[in-house]
C-alpha cells in the first residue's frame, strides 16, 4: 500500500479567550477553548474523507488548520512526503491544495469579474502569461459547467449554484491534488445541490483529486465519501469506511446522528426517532472524560450498580444540580418542608426521579441530600461521586487503532 | 375523515416592485384539515413562505393578496359575521379576505400563529425571553376579555416608558398571571428550569432552546393553526429531531393543525400526512405523502426526489434538475408551464399553461402528463 496523500497526526487548535488587557486588569483567568483537540486521519490519493459533525464541533477549523490557514497549536500534517508545518515556505504546498468555502455569496469578491476571480491564484503564484491565464480560465469555466460568455460578469449576476461553480473553478485553477470542501452545498437548494455534488464527483474522477469534505449533512457525506470521520467537541469519535460506518455505526453519537436524519421517502412517516437530549456542551467547559457522556443514551454505570439507564442519568443530573446549588433542588426542599408526613429527603427523591432508585442506591442519595440540606454542598457532591462515578466520566476514551475506529468505552 | 379547517381557493399574492410585478403565490388551492400536519415543500424563491404569510395576513406593502379566497372554519366568527356580510359566510366557514382588517387582526395569535426560521433574529435581544412570551399571553388575554378595544396594543419601549414605569409602579403592562402562564408555556415546550430560564435573555439560550421558546410564544393564544416556516433549518440534526418530536407532541396534545413550510423533503416525509410541492409560486403537485412520493407525476417533484442523496443508497449518481429556479417577475414568466425550460419531459403543449388535474384520492397535479384517460375530471383554473 502506498503512503497516503494527506496524513494528519494529533492536530490541535486551541484558542485562548478572556486574554485581553481588560481581562487581566480584572484578574480574569484566560480560558482555553479546545476547538480541535487531537485529530488524526489519513486520506489516500484520489479518495474522499467526509468529516461530519454538528455546528461548533471544530470540523471547519480542522480543515483550515490543516491547510495552514490557521496556525496549529500542536500536531503534524504530512502532505505527500513533507511535513507541512515544518516548512519555511508554504508556497509549494499552497499550490497543490485548494479550498471551496461554504457561502458562495461572501467568498467571491463582488468587485472582481469571474475572470479576475479565477485568475487570481495564478497571478499569486505567477503562472503563465496573460493569454495563457485567460485560456486556462476559459477551460476551467467549461470544466465546471459555465459558459465562456460568463467570463466578464460579476458575481452578483449569478445564482448560488453558479457562484459555487465559480468557487470550484478558482480552487482548481492551480491544478491542486488536494481540495478541502468546506460545506460546499449547504447554502444551496436541493436540486442545485445535486448538480454540484455530481460536478464534484466528476471532477474527482477526471483529475484524480483528493477531497476532504466537511459537512453537517450526513446524506451528502454518505454520497461522495470513501471514509467518514464523525467529530464531536473537537475530537473524532468514530472513523471508518463509509459503508461500514453508515450501516453499522458503533458510537452512540453516530447512531443518534443517523437516527435523527429524516429520509425523503414514505417509510419515514411517523418513524419513532427518540432523539438524544440536550445541547452540545460549550467547548470552553467540556465535560470530563468522554465529551458525549452528558447526552449519551448508554452511559456505562459503575460495576455492581444495577439501575435503569434513565435513573442513572438522573443521578448524574442530580449531582450537577447539587454542585451548582441549583434552585430546583432548593425549591424541592422548600416544598418538602411543608409536607410533614414523609422525611424531606425522601420527598425530594420521589419528586426528582421519574423512577426513584431503591435500596442501597436510595440510601446514598438520601444521605447526599441530607448533607446538602445541612449546607454541606461539597460533601453532598462527594458522596454521590464516590458511589456513582462512571468510567465515561473518569477517562476520555481513545480512538481504537484498528479498521473501523471508535472512541467509546463500550468498545474498549 | 376529519373536518376541514382552512380551505384556500385560487389564492394569488403579488408584490409590486420597481422591477415589476412579482407573482410570489399564484392560484394556490389547498385544504388543511383539523388536527392535520400539512406540508409545503419547495426551493428558495418558490413562494412557500409568502403562502404562509398570506394565510396569517402578514403580507406587507408592496405585496398584496390579489385574488382568491381563504375559508376558515370557526362557528363563532361565522355567526357574528353572518348579519353584516352574508356572502362571507358558508355554514361554519368564514371568508377571511372579506372580513375587516381589525377582525382579521384579532385572529392572529388566537386562530393562527407562526414560528419563524431564525429564532435569534425573531426575538428581541433586549428583553428577557419570559417577558416576550408573557407579553404575547397578555396581548391575547386582553384581546379576549375586551374584543372591542384596540386588540393588540403591546408595550412601548423607550425612555419615557421606562421613566413612567419608575414613577408609576403599577403601570406594568404584563400582569403577574401572564408571567406565570409564560413559565407554564416554557415548561410545556420542554425547557428545563422554566422559571429561571424565563428571566434570561435570548443570547443566553442555545438555538434549539430559543426555537422552543418561540414555539411557546406561538402557543400563547392557543391557535387552531400553527404555521411553522422552516422551524428547524437553522438547527443541527439532533436538535432538529428534538423540535420535530416537540411539534408532533404538541399537535397531538392540543389537536391543532400545523402548516409545515420547509425545503427539507425528509422532514415532510417524517411529519406530514399530506403535502403540496411548490414551484414558481404554484402548487405543482399535492396529495397524500404516498401519492406524491410514490406515485409522482410532475417531473419537478420527480427531480426534487431524485436530487436528495440518501443515507443508505450507495454512491449512485444523483438525478438533479438542470438549470435554476426561474424569475418570478410577471413579464418574464409568460403564459406557459413555468417548469418547461428545465423539464426533461417537456412537450409542445407545455407552452400553454396547464390546468390543475385532480386525480383519484387526494392527488392533484398541474401538468399535462396527468391528463391521461384515467384522470377523471379536469378542474379549470379557479382564479377567474
Amino acid at each position: 500500500m502506498t503512503e497516503p496523500l494527506v496524513r494528519v497526526e494529533n492536530l490541535k487548535k486551541h484558542y485562548t479567550d478572556q486574554d485581553s488587557l481588560l481581562d487581566r486588569l480584572f484578574r480574569r483567568d484566560p480560558v482555553r477553548v479546545r476547538a480541535v483537540d487531537g485529530v488524526s486521519f489519513e486520506i489516500e490519493q484520489g479518495e474522499t474523507l467526509g468529516l461530519v459533525g454538528e455546528s461548533g464541533c471544530g470540523k471547519s477549523t480542522t480543515g483550515e488548520t490543516l491547510l495552514g490557514l490557521r496556525e496549529a497549536t500542536a500536531g503534524r500534517v504530512r502532505f505527500e512526503e513533507t511535513d507541512v508545518f515544518e516548512q519555511q515556505d508554504l508556497t509549494d504546498f499552497r499550490r497543490q491544495t485548494g479550498i471551496v468555502f461554504q457561502d458562495p455569496f461572501s467568498s467571491l469578491d463582488p468587485r472582481m469579474t469571474v475572470h479576475e476571480i479565477i485568475r487570481e491564484p495564478m497571478l499569486v503564484h505567477d503562472i503563465g502569461t496573460s493569454d495563457e491565464r485567460r485560456e486556462r480560465v476559459l477551460d476551467l469555466l467549461e470544466q465546471v459547467g459555465l459558459s465562456p460568455d460568463h467570463i466578464d460578469r460579476y458575481p452578483h449576476e449569478f445564482s448560488g449554484g453558479q457562484r459555487q461553480r465559480i468557487g470550484i473553478a478558482r480552487a482548481l485553477a492551480l491544478e491542486p491534488k488536494f481540495i478541502v470542501l468546506d460545506e460546499p452545498v449547504s447554502a444551496l437548494d436541493v436540486s442545485v445541490q445535486a448538480q454540484i455534488l455530481n460536478l464534484l464527483a466528476d471532477l474527482q474522477a477526471e483529475l484524480d483529486l483528493t477531497y476532504l469534505l466537511i459537512a453537517h449533512d450526513l446524506s451528502v457525506v454518505r454520497h461522495i465519501s470513501d471514509t467518514v470521520a464523525v467529530m464531536y467537541l473537537g475530537k473524532i469519535v468514530e472513523q471508518g469506511p463509509a459503508d461500514e460506518l453508515f450501516t453499522a455505526p458503533k458510537h452512540p453519537y453516530t447512531r443518534a446522528l443517523l437516527e435523527s436524519v429524516p429520509q425523503a421517502r414514505t417509510e419515514e412517516q411517523h418513524r419513532e426517532m427518540d432523539p438524544i437530549e440536550g445541547d452540545v456542551p460549550s467547548p470552553r467547559d467540556p465535560p470530563s472524560g468522554c465529551s458525549f457522556r452528558t447526552r449519551c443514551p448508554s452511559v456505562i454505570p459503575p460495576d455492581g450498580l444495577d439501575i435503569p439507564q434513565e435513573t442513572y442519568r438522573e443521578l448524574m443530573t442530580l449531582r450537577e444540580r447539587l454542585q451548582g446549588s441549583d434552585s430546583t433542588i432548593d425549591g424541592l426542599l422548600v416544598d418538602a418542608d411543608m409536607d410533614t408526613d414523609r422525611p424531606d429527603a425522601d420527598r425530594v427523591i420521589d419528586e426528582f426521579f421519574s423512577e426513584p432508585p431503591r435500596d442501597g442506591t436510595r440510601e446514598t442519595v438520601r444521605e447526599s441530600i441530607e448533607q446538602y440540606r445541612s449546607g454541606n454542598e461539597e460533601q453532598a457532591v462527594a458522596t454521590l461521586r464516590e458511589s456513582f462515578t462512571t468510567i465515561c466520566e473518569r477517562d476520555d476514551p481513545d480512538l481504537q487503532e484498528s479498521g473501523h475506529h471508535v472512541a467509546c468505552h463500550l468498545y474498549s | 375523515m376529519s373536518t376541514d379547517l382552512i380551505r384556500i381557493r385560487g389564492l394569488s399574492t403579488r408584490f409590486f416592485t420597481q422591477e415589476g410585478q412579482i407573482n410570489a403565490v399564484e392560484d394556490v388551492s389547498l385544504t388543511i384539515r383539523e388536527g392535520e400536519l400539512y406540508g409545503i415543500v419547495g426551493e428558495s424563491g418558490s413562494g412557500k413562505s409568502v403562502l404562509g404569510l398570506s394565510v396569517i395576513d402578514l403580507i406587507e406593502s408592496p405585496g398584496r393578496i390579489t385574488d382568491g379566497e381563504i375559508w376558515y372554519r370557526n362557528a363563532d366568527i361565522a355567526e357574528a359575521t353572518r348579519a353584516e356580510a352574508p356572502d362571507a359566510v358558508d355554514g361554519d366557514f368564514v371568508e377571511l379576505r372579506s372580513l375587516s382588517a381589525q377582525a382579521r387582526r384579532s385572529l392572529r395569535g388566537q386562530s393562527f400563529s407562526m414560528v419563524f426560521q431564525d429564532p435569534m433574529a425573531s426575538m428581541n435581544p433586549s428583553l428577557t425571553v419570559g417577558t416576550q412570551i408573557a407579553e404575547a399571553v397578555e396581548a391575547q388575554r386582553r384581546a379576549r376579555s375586551n374584543p372591542r378595544t384596540v386588540r393588540s396594543k403591546t408595550q412601548n419601549y423607550g425612555l419615557g416608558n421606562y421613566l413612567s414605569g419608575l414613577l408609576l409602579p403599577n403601570n406594568d403592562y404584563i400582569r403577574p398571571e401572564s408571567r406565570k402562564r409564560a413559565v407554564e408555556l416554557l415548561a410545556q415546550v420542554g425547557i428545563p428550569d422554566p422559571s429561571e430560564r424565563a428571566q434570561e435573555y435570548p443570547h443566553q439560550f442555545s438555538g434549539g432552546m430559543l426555537q422552543r421558546a418561540m414555539i411557546a410564544q406561538a402557543l400563547a393564544g392557543e391557535p387552531d393553526l400553527l404555521i411553522a416556516d422552516e422551524p428547524t433549518t437553522a438547527l443541527d440534526v439532533t436538535i432538529q429531531a428534538q423540535i420535530i418530536e416537540l411539534l408532533e407532541e404538541l399537535q397531538q396534545e392540543k389537536d391543532m393543525s400545523i402548516l409545515m413550510i420547509t425545503h427539507n423533503l425528509g422532514l415532510i416525509a417524517h411529519m406530514c400526512d399530506r403535502l403540496g410541492v411548490m414551484y414558481a409560486g404554484e402548487i405543482v403537485e399535492r396529495g397524500t405523502l404516498g401519492e406524491v412520493f410514490d406515485e409522482t407525476i410532475h417531473p419537478y417533484t420527480e427531480g426534487l426526489l431524485g436530487s436528495v442523496p440518501s443515507l443508505d443508497r450507495t454512491a449512485s449518481r444523483l438525478q438533479p434538475i438542470d438549470g435554476n429556479v426561474p424569475s418570478l417577475i410577471d413579464s418574464e414568466m409568460g403564459d406557459r408551464c413555468y417548469f418547461v425550460d428545465r423539464c426533461p419531459k417537456a412537450m409542445d403543449e407545455c407552452f400553454e399553461k396547464p390546468p390543475e388535474y385532480e386525480l383519484d384520492g387526494e392527488h392533484a397535479v398541474r401538468c399535462y402528463l396527468a391528463d391521461e384517460p384515467d384522470a377523471e375530471l379536469e378542474r379549470g383554473r379557479s382564479d377567474d
